[in-house]
């Protein structure tokens, strides 16, 4: 498609191996399930709330159903796919931690991304103002925002942690999807990262169990 | 059929001499299926496209009703340019199983020379699927592009997929559902019952007695009608409006007559139809419909129908349909989404009702078009 795709999206786009079977969940105008068909020959598929949204992306040819990452991913068998895909959205969702399980039970790794609740600006303002923070990431009022489970770089890894999933890669992106530098140090990428990707694997239940040694 | 109409239409149709052996266990002797087709077939016989009608639907999808005169029932869907391009796309219909527009049905001879009225075997939306098959094998396709249907045309299109998976590449059950409901069952019930109540139904052997059960049928068809709209739509289309009648104008009140605008809009309904269609066939086709439950078919659960399928749906509900409602389609598309099959999902807003697929709705005829286009990518069609 002639339009551009969001750079978070390309970074996504290019951690995923050709061909395979992606689950995007709130896969918005399809742009990512569309670069992954076309350029990489997988079978994406799409879930989206919005429905017009859904209507104009069928309407393209790309394969979305209606429905959310709350109550839809309960439907589907485990292991369907080899990648589900969360961007921009688990900060919206009811239980992101049920979110998550289910997206590590359908597929064998997830790829995840959210807006840092720790960067600089957002510690700032609630600091300086005592109010919650509005920046150009967190843009809406309180009383406005789906976001209703904000987290930090910092909570995540300790979920994932608390969860026992191993992060495969991950990395810390400024609003405009581009890669901030703070790879090697990740209290500087929630300090400076204005969002986080990561790719999550869960570790399989006979390593979990492994016995000590 | 009303004596008296130009009843001697010849449809086209395949004769297949081997009959069909149907899901109550009764052998039919011999199965004809009326059908139309429009486009061209390519030479790998790739492109074709089944179109299943609805309970008062018929094949004459594509062109001018021969026996009403009347525009092709899904003319905003099918023709050269529309979403089922027929410039691309070989499109095949058939008149049902059951029917009464040239397939075999209650109306036909028996083998002992009377019709068959009520005498005709119960049928499935199976068997009917079953015969649609014989159809598609003998104009001698193998696997079909895709099958679209509408409301009992829908539950034709689960069928297929279910039954010859590897016989769709693509499915698009709109406005239908896995089963057919209690409240549907009962609907049905109240018109088969007003046909029986007509004297002139007479057993169902009506055929020789020079009358139809036009008004058992015509009331039949009224009920329905109310099911297939929306409160929506028939607030918008009558509100509470009067008729033009003399008595009115002058403010008077009348128990009986030509009163309110939606009445006679109904009876209107009900008059037309019956013109149409045999009551046996009403019968025949409202009880497969009512039979109609894929999941029983394999255990009592959904997923297991489509278990591996290689067919991509596009599963299509209408927001103020309550006789088919999004819940039962979303139900289908979750059943589909436990089979990891590929399926799109989309409600449609509209306050048209159940109606709706048949009407004008550029969504729905946007979603249709750039499914089919994707699919059509995706199988290697030439555009």
């Amino acid at each position: 498609m002639a339009k551009k795709m969001r750079l978070d999206l390309r970074l996504i786009a290019e951690m995923v191996p050709p061909g395979a079977r992606v689950l995007d969940i709130g896969c918005s105008d399809g742009a990512l399930i569309d670069e992954l068909t076309r350029t990489r020959g997988c079978d994406a598929r799409g879930i989206e709330i919005d429905m017009a949204e859904v209507t104009r992306t069928v309407a393209r040819g790309l394969p979305v159903m209606h429905g959310d990452a709350d109550s839809d991913l309960e439907h589907y068998p485990d292991r369907a796919f080899d990648y589900v895909v969360l961007s921009r959205t688990l900060q919206a969702v009811e239980r992101p931690r049920e979110v998550l399980r289910q997206m590590l039970r359908i597929g064998e790794r997830a790829i995840v991304s959210f807006p840092n609740f720790g960067h600089w600006q957002v510690r700032w303002q609630l600091l300086w103002s005592g109010r919650m923070p509005m920046t150009s990431v967190w843009a809406r009022p309180w009383h406005e925002t789906p976001n209703i489970h904000p987290c930090t770089i910092r909570d995540f890894f300790m979920l994932c942690a608390e969860e026992g999933y191993a992060v495969e890669r991950w990395l810390a992106i400024d609003e405009g999807g581009r890669k901030s530098p703070w790879r090697r140090f990740s209290s500087l990428a929630n300090l400076f990262g204005e969002q986080a990707l990561f790719q999550l694997r869960r570790i399989s239940p006979a390593i979990a169990k492994a016995p000590k040694a | 059929m009303d004596q008296g109409e130009p009843q001697e239409i010849r449809h086209q149709s395949a004769r297949f001499a081997d009959g069909l052996m149907l899901d109550c266990g009764v052998q039919l002797p011999e199965l004809v299926v009326a059908y139309r087709t429009y486009g061209a077939l390519n030479a790998a016989c790739s492109n074709a496209i089944l179109i299943c009608h609805a309970l008062t639907g018929d094949q004459y999808v594509g062109e001018n009703h021969p026996l009403t005169g009347k525009p092709p029932w899904w003319d905003q869907v099918v023709g050269p340019g529309r979403p089922v391009d027929t410039d691309r796309y070989f499109v095949i219909c058939t008149n049902v199983l059951g029917g009464c527009m040239g397939s075999t049905g209650p109306s036909d001879l028996r083998p002992d020379g009377r019709r068959w009225g009520m005498d005709f075997p119960p049928i499935t939306i199976r068997d009917m699927v079953r015969a649609q098959k014989k159809l598609v094998e003998f104009l001698g396709i193998d696997r079909l592009f895709a099958v679209v249907g509408g409301s009992m045309g829908g539950m034709q299109v689960l069928q297929w997929a279910a039954t010859y998976p590897d016989h769709v590449f693509a499915a698009v059950p709109i406005a239908t559902a896995a089963y057919h409901s209690a409240q549907n069952i009962a609907f049905n019930e109240v018109g088969r019952q007003a046909v029986f109540a007509d004297p002139d139904f007479n057993g169902g052997q009506y055929y020789d007695t020079g009358r139809t059960p036009a008004a058992g049928l015509g009331v039949a068809r009224m009920v329905a009608h109310i099911t297939y709209l929306s409160e929506e739509a028939l607030n918008r289309k009558f509100g509470r409006r009067l008729q033009d009648n003399d008595l009115l104008r002058q403010g008077g009140l009348a128990l009986f007559g030509d009163i309110f605008q939606v009445e006679s809009y109904l009876q209107h309904q009900g008059s037309t139809f019956v013109r149409r269609f045999d009551a046996n066939s009403y019968l025949t086709i409202t009880r497969a419909m009512d039979y109609f439950d894929l999941a029983a078919e394999h255990g009592g659960d959904l997923p297991t129908a489509f278990a591996g399928t290689p067919t991509r749906f596009c599963v299509i509900s209408f927001s103020s349909d309550w006789l088919f409602p999004t819940a039962e389609s979303r139900a289908v598309a979750r059943a589909l989404n436990r089979a990891a099959a590929n399926v799109s999902f989309v409600e449609v807003e509209t306050d048209k009702g159940h109606d709706a697929f048949l009407l004008d709705e550029p969504d729905l005829h946007r979603i249709l078009a750039g499914f089919l286009a994707g699919c059509a990518r995706h199988a290697g069609l030439a555009t």
